[in-house]
């Protein structure tokens, strides 16, 4: 059974088809890029598997399970995750608290052990605490820890909303464009993480990218979509190599 | 552990230091009973400023209908106090609670409708449910309507207010470093990515609201049982505006701050009662001045930490204590 399956997907905004007969598998620990031009429908599809829009039609399946009409946070409860085309961090917080945020639905104490700080509290705090410093040292952060997220420079920034997005404890994480706005070698120290990532946590990434020697280069399957529905669907090779890709990026 | 108390020691001995102080002060009749009234003030300010700063401060929502939760809080507290008859402290809280819970469902129901709305949208709504609750109670027969609600028994002293300001406020405090709070401020700092951590978020802001709610409602239940009269245009718009400056002048998001303002505002216009035609304007001409030079308020989203003054903040990791 694949992890994530989604079966005749779409959504109208009105009159406007945004996405249709969407079908994509997604297996375990697979790494897949989503690319089409813009306005495709990239993040749509982000959009519609997060629960952030109701998909006017189809279903997707996580695990086996419908997670239609189920909210964004339940759906990350059930373990998919997401980060955000423009960085949407808490700015004002502390780059660990940022972290922290994301094992609330982990954590157990009451409200009332909480208030009254009972031994629980103290435990579960610790070790939260301790969890999100040591994915901080993952991603070489642990210095910036009590620093304010939003001075920290772009690289990084993009880095915590990873780091935070994979304390969800995600079966599948979906990067909205994580490369936009690096140099180049920014974006190859990325490329490193992204690997790094999908093999220590064992997860399936799905990943929306506009710059192509990152997405032909760590990509297994490469999925392209042109006004919301699927054109193509490959290996990296298949892609480079596929008219209908060319015609939508160039123009026939 | 031993330095994980510290801070404990350190914030209990002032509480009490304070309470000591102010006492002697009265025993002594430095504070007459003038004065004294105006410390009872200072008590239910900050507790309408600390609960109101939860809703705006912390949850980033701005509600102006905050007299309105107090007004329920003591119309309901002053009833439940002419229908009982208990020992004079226990008649009080349950009173005040009975008061709290009473506003706390208010918020609740208003909160439901409400908090689907952000920003502006959100200041008007709760403003006109506000001004609805104050015309209801004008209009209802147990209340009294405009003749107002009369003969509470005064069962408000010093003593209740000291105690239970400082509960309220630890209360918050505790709060909001826990992961509830935390959830409670990732919504002030960006609702779609703490959805998208995992975080209900209609749930943490229908539940900061009507906690913002109930508190303001234990204080209208002790304003109800210091005036012992309650008149429903004392409940007004002007009231919620007043709260919400107390909270921005301390700092939206800064509990000491809420205290410190909720001191020097209850007080100024005590000060200013000499120069009375221009008092008014002595007070706006300050806010002005403050908002130019501080516009984030006095302590800004930092908290004031006497454990920080003296140096002896037990590790880093901790926020202030």
């Amino acid at each position: 059974m694949a992890l994530l399956e989604t079966k005749d997907l779409g959504i109208n905004f009105g009159g406007l088809r945004a996405v249709g007969d969407f079908n994509i598998k997604i297996e375990d620990n697979q790494l897949i890029g989503l690319i089409g031009p813009n306005g495709a429908g990239k993040t749509t599809v982000f959009n519609l598997l997060t629960g952030v829009y109701l998909p006017t039609e189809g279903s997707i399946y996580l695990n086996g399970e419908n997670i239609v009409g189920k909210k964004p946070y339940e759906i990350v409860q059930k373990g998919i995750s997401r980060t955000f085309q423009n960085i949407r961090l808490f700015k004002d917080l502390s780059v660990i608290d940022n972290v922290k945020m994301a094992f609330h639905h982990k954590m157990n104490y009451s409200i009332g052990a909480g208030i009254l700080r009972l031994p629980y509290y103290w435990k579960e705090e610790k070790e939260i605490h301790e969890k999100a410093l040591d994915l901080l040292k993952l991603f070489n952060m642990e210095k910036l820890a009590y620093a304010t997220a939003k001075n920290l420079p772009y690289g990084e920034q993009r880095k915590l909303e990873i780091a935070r997005a994979l304390a969800t404890n995600p079966k599948l994480l979906l990067l909205d464009e994580p490369a936009a706005g690096m140099n180049p070698q920014e974006t190859n120290e990325l490329m490193k993480t992204i690997h790094f990532i999908r093999d220590k946590f064992q997860i399936a990434i799905l990943l929306i990218e506009h710059d192509m020697g990152l997405v032909m280069g760590i990509c297994e399957k490469i999925v392209v979509i042109d006004y919301g529905i699927i054109i193509a669907t490959g290996t990296p090779e298949e892609i480079k190599n596929n008219k209908k890709v060319i015609g939508a990026y160039l123009g026939e | 552990m031993k330095s994980k108390l510290k801070p404990y020691i350190i914030n209990t001995v002032a509480i009490i230091f304070t309470y000591v102080i102010l006492i002697l002060l009265m025993q002594t009749g430095i504070i007459n009973s003038y004065y004294e009234g105006i410390v009872i003030s200072i008590g239910i300010n900050i507790i309408l400023a600390t609960s109101l700063n939860l809703a705006t401060g912390y949850l980033g929502q701005l509600a102006l209908g905050h007299a309105g939760f107090m007004a329920i809080g003591a119309y309901a507290s002053a009833i439940c106090t002419s229908m009982m008859n208990l020992p004079d402290l226990l008649q009080l809280i349950v009173s005040i609670l009975i008061g709290g819970i009473f506003a706390g469902i208010f918020g609740i129901l208003i909160g439901i409708p409400a908090l689907r709305l952000k920003g502006d949208y959100l200041a008007i709504i709760t403003l006109g449910f506000g001004e609805i609750i104050r015309v209801v109670i004008l209009n209802m027969k147990i209340t009294g309507g405009a003749r107002g609600f009369r003969g509470i028994l005064p069962l408000t002293s010093f003593n209740s207010v000291f105690w239970i300001t400082v509960i309220i406020v630890l209360i918050i405090y505790t709060l909001i470093n826990s992961r509830h709070g935390r959830a409670i401020i990732s919504i002030r700092e960006d609702e779609i990515a703490s959805e998208a951590v995992g975080i209900n978020t209609t749930y943490y802001k229908i539940f900061a609201f009507s906690l913002a709610a109930f508190f303001a409602g234990i204080g209208g239940g002790l304003y109800a049982h210091y005036y012992t009269v309650l008149d429903p245009a004392s409940f007004g718009f002007m009231r919620s505006i007043e709260i919400l400056i107390i909270v921005v002048l301390g700092g939206m998001g800064s509990l000491t701050g809420s205290i410190v303002a909720a001191i020097i505002l209850t007080i100024l216009p005590q000060l200013l009662l000499d120069f009375s035609d221009y008092r008014m304007l002595i007070y706006s001409i300050l806010l002005i001045i403050m908002m130019i030079f501080r516009p984030q308020g006095l302590l800004g989203k930092t908290e004031f930490s006497l454990t920080k003054l003296f140096k002896i903040t037990p590790n880093n990791k901790e926020r202030s204590e």
